[in-house]
């Protein structure tokens, strides 16, 4: 069963409004959709800059400085307006098992980014434009692309019931 | 909605459907989902892979290095995208191709698609490889405006369609 929050959540009038709404839903929806060019676009140029197959005379600090507002910008948007689709659907988005799958990937996404960033990253003068990445930074890379490929495919899983529970229905 | 002289185009979209490929698609539940994610995620390499050049023909993003250098590198993760891309969405289509004939989004998408494509490979190429100072600016801004936009509406209409029908 879903939490009391969600089901109060599910029956106030912005939630109602949003899932029945014939324009805004498609249109938030879409914004989720194509705001993947602005923040995955950035954040794979990133991590394929970081497997040494891109702007390899380009240092990956660079890179990442100059790169990081449009990734974090996208980001942003994105977090905005998952949460409106989270918010038009709640209770049925949380029983979706891709939802979940999406939403314990992506906490594995930060803390694949948080040790990137607190240990082989600290010390990126030293390898900035070296022609192999230490192996925890091309890890860190590889690994960023996969989760974040899965939770591209979690997340267009979510329009699916398959596994839904009945009481959803 | 549907331009007249597309008409001559229905048999094409009734034999696209009824294609082997086509059914097998529209008759498991989970091949068009799963295409449709390798889809989206070309969109991401495909955007990024503009944007990388479009942001520095507006002055932003990679700055200190050159246009033409960072089209050089976009290139091939650019025609990599679209090709996952084209192929992709020619799997999609086939299985709901007379949806698509009768979809607004559909035209609108494929509208868009043909000048993006020309325009990407003949004159935003161009520009891109102009040195320094070869070019005016408001050439290079010009360029990645049209760019953008043609891309977001090949996107946005893109999504469209499944909205429709």
């Amino acid at each position: 069963m879903a939490p009391d929050f969600l089901l109060w959540l599910e029956r106030t009038t912005g939630s109602i409004a949003l899932h029945e709404s014939l324009w805004v839903y498609p249109i938030v929806e879409s914004v989720h959709v194509l705001t993947l060019c602005l923040f995955l676009g950035t954040a794979v140029m990133v991590d394929l800059r970081l497997l040494g197959v891109v702007l390899r005379r380009v240092p990956v600090s660079e890179v990442l400085t100059r790169l990081r507002p449009w990734m974090m910008a996208g980001f942003a948007v994105m977090i905005v307006s998952g949460g409106l689709l989270f918010y038009a659907i709640p209770v049925r988005t949380y029983l979706n098992i891709f939802f979940r799958i999406k939403v314990a990937l992506l906490a594995l996404t930060g803390i694949n980014a948080w040790i990137f960033h607190r240990s082989i990253y600290l010390s990126v003068a030293e390898w900035d434009l070296a022609l192999v990445a230490p192996r925890r930074a091309r890890a860190a890379g590889a690994a960023s692309l996969f989760l974040w490929a899965f939770i591209v495919v979690a997340g267009r899983m979510i329009a699916y019931n398959w596994f839904d529970p009945p009481e959803v229905h | 909605m549907i331009p007249q002289r597309c008409i001559k185009l229905l048999p094409f979209f009734e034999w696209c459907e009824a294609t082997s490929i086509g059914a097998a698609i529209r008759n498991s539940q989970w091949l068009f989902p799963v295409i449709e994610s390798f889809h989206l995620l070309a969109l991401a390499l495909i955007g990024g892979a503009v944007l990388l050049v479009d942001l520095r023909l507006l002055g932003l993003g990679l700055r200190s290095r050159s246009v033409a250098e960072l089209a050089r590198e976009a290139e091939p993760w650019l025609t990599g995208g679209l090709s996952v891309m084209i192929a992709s969405g020619a799997l999609l289509f086939t299985s709901e191709s007379i949806k698509c004939y009768y979809s607004p989004a559909f035209w609108v998408k494929m509208s868009a698609l043909l000048p993006a494509l020309v325009f990407t490979f003949t004159l935003r190429r161009k520009v891109a490889s102009c040195g320094e100072g070869a070019i005016r600016s408001v050439w290079r801004i010009l360029t990645a405006v049209v760019s953008l936009a043609l891309w977001t509406v090949v996107g946005t209409s893109g999504r469209w369609i499944g909205f429709s029908g």
